[in-house]
């Protein structure tokens, strides 16, 4: 008896020590996700294979290294205006989108996680109705409404018409965050004499500058990736990347060197943004409600 | 957490309500203006009441393209939401590869839907792809380009690894936040995989999953960049979904009656379905 007590103990322990691997046997899970990894890698590993190939050697055959490497469709991007203006355009409008986004969004998510008044609950879904809004309805009004208003072809312009899908979800995410921090913080603060907007900027912005991080994150994501809004509101000015991309499709043929040079670009900005957010992704995801 | 009563927090909201008004209730409004409408030019224009409503409803347009992109989004749902319910079972609890498998799986998210499509355009091909050029060497006649059925593979396909990683970003986010109490309780009742699965980690897994879905269901029901870049909506009209078919209506034919009309069916169908689909998994939750 005290054998098999002393036994199952020791399985306890053993359990408690490894039982990340009760879920799936280890080995069999590494498998799986070093394939669904090379899935999600391998077509992006042959964008930046192709830009760093001549045209010529692209369209000659297959070769799964360039043989005549070259930087030639790099170079391009970054000595003409049009092309990087594209870069710098994206970026312009995406950060002003995340900055206008976040800053009307703290206040309300910190009054729907924190008080009740009138019409709260219609206001919340009505917020969230506009996440479900095809970008492809908006099209045509937004285009009449920004070229009325002066607004046609300015960042500004793409940045508002960005809020559209972003406000919401940075509502939805921050509130996730800020009903994570107990009120009795706010409460103390209060006691202590300290004003609402001193109190805001003080104590509670820093404790949920996760959320925010995640916030920002989301933001850049969904702002840096939509097309069809960004490139109709545009045409010279602040032409985002993707409408200069079809730059490289012309009656002559495609040219996919700098095509897939140009791809390869607009990766990296998100990679670095996910890189500074890493730890804190994983709880973002969930939209702050794990 | 109860709330205070405390009706001046509307001067909280009152920026959002504003920026949100501006940039969705006055076009809204404009949509709904046209869809009343016979517009001809500035001047000439008439006041036609739901004549639009009817000739669209009665749009064979409509029906194929409604249609498709009802499959479209079940077979995405079908297929993304078991699959990234396990990649997140299989990644890595902690530690540097956990922080290396989240950023590797997070990269799809982040590149341009127009770039998503030129990606797959290139992996496709068959002169220049690589997926393309195997899929032809081995024998398997495969042209996205002038079979639907192999467009519709590549739309899917497409799809699949660019948006489970979203699922699987939230299904790890939900597996993660389940104490390990409830592992050891398992352990001692000698549970199977399968039964720790489904009693301890699906129930954990309800409340992201529904975030996910609703995401998903909304996001795939407005897919428009990424198959435009890829097929443009061909061979013939295999792969338009509504978002493309109004947007050719739109910005194509300048057709604003018939567009705002059909702009207003597409919203309120994605509210619907979204609303039933909420209200099903809410009343599930309960159940349980």
């Amino acid at each position: 008896m005290s054998t098999k007590t002393l036994n199952s103990s020791n399985d306890f322990a053993q359990a408690a020590k490894k039982n990340k691997g009760i879920a799936l046997p280890f080995t069999k899970g590494q498998f799986g996700m070093v394939c669904y990894l090379l899935f999600v890698l391998v077509p992006i590993y042959w964008l930046l294979n192709m830009s760093f190939k001549t045209n010529q050697e692209i369209l000659g055959g297959l070769s799964l290294f360039p043989q005549n490497f070259t930087l030639d469709n790099y170079r391009v991007i970054f000595t003409d205006p049009t092309w990087y203006n594209g870069y710098l355009n994206s970026i312009y409008y995406v950060s002003l989108n995340t900055v206008i986004s976040l800053l009307v969004a703290l206040p309300a998510a910190y009054a729907f996680s924190r008080y009740k008044f009138v019409g709260d609950k219609h206001l919340f879904f009505w917020l969230l109705t506009n996440r479900m809004s095809p970008p492809a309805v908006f099209l045509l009004p937004f285009f009449q409404l920004y070229s009325s208003v002066g607004l046609f072809d300015t960042h500004i312009a793409v940045a508002l018409a960005h809020c559209l899908f972003n406000v919401p979800l940075a509502v939805w995410i921050l509130e996730g965050f800020m009903s994570g921090v107990p009120k009795e913080i706010d409460e103390t603060a209060y006691i202590d004499g300290y004003s609402f907007p001193h109190f805001f900027a003080k104590i509670f912005l820093p404790m949920i500058r996760s959320g925010i991080g995640v916030t920002a994150f989301f933001c850049f994501m969904f702002s840096w990736v939509e097309l069809l809004l960004a490139r109709t509101l545009t045409s010279i000015d602040a032409k985002p990347i993707g409408a200069v991309m079809t730059r490289t499709i012309t009656a002559s043929g495609v040219d996919w060197g700098v095509l897939a040079a140009a791809g390869c670009l607009t990766i990296v900005p998100g990679v670095l943004v996910i890189w500074f957010v890493r730890n804190h992704v994983a709880k973002g995801f969930a939209l702050g409600r794990v | 957490m109860n709330k205070v009563e405390n009706n001046k927090a509307w001067f909280l909201v009152l920026p959002v309500f504003l920026l949100v008004a501006f940039s969705a209730v006055v076009p809204l409004m404009t949509v709904v203006n046209y869809s009343v409408q016979d517009i001809f030019d500035a001047t000439n224009r008439y006041f036609v009441g739901v004549e639009w409503f009817k000739e669209v409803l009665r749009d064979p347009r409509l029906h194929d393209s409604l249609i498709r992109q009802f499959i479209f989004s079940f077979c995405v749902l079908l297929i993304e939401v078991p699959l990234g319910i396990c990649v997140a079972l299989m990644m890595p609890k902690e530690g540097r590869w956990s922080a290396l498998c989240l950023i590797l799986l997070a990269i799809p998210l982040l590149i341009p839907w127009n770039v998503v499509g030129t990606i797959w355009q290139i992996f496709g091909r068959a002169d220049i792809g690589l997926m393309g050029y195997y899929l032809n060497a081995m024998g398997i006649d495969y042209n996205y380009a002038g079979n639907s059925g192999d467009a519709w593979a590549t739309v899917l396909l497409m799809d699949v690894w660019h948006w489970t990683s979203l699922i699987a970003l939230l299904c790890y986010s939900g597996l993660r936040a389940i104490p390990d109490a409830y592992y050891q309780a398992a352990r001692i009742d000698r549970a199977s995989g399968w039964a720790i699965f489904r009693y301890i980690q699906l129930p954990k897994l309800q409340s992201v999953l529904l975030i996910g879905i609703l995401l998903r269901f909304m996001d795939s029901f407005m897919i428009y960049t990424e198959p435009f870049v890829l097929t443009g909506g061909g061979p013939g009209n295999s792969t338009t979904f509504l978002s493309q078919t109004l947007t050719t209506m739109a910005i194509g034919q300048f057709d604003l009656g018939r567009a705002g009309a059909f702009s207003l069916i597409y919203f309120l169908i994605i509210l619907l379905v979204s609303w039933l689909l909420y209200t099903a998994m809410t009343h599930v939750e309960k159940g349980e």
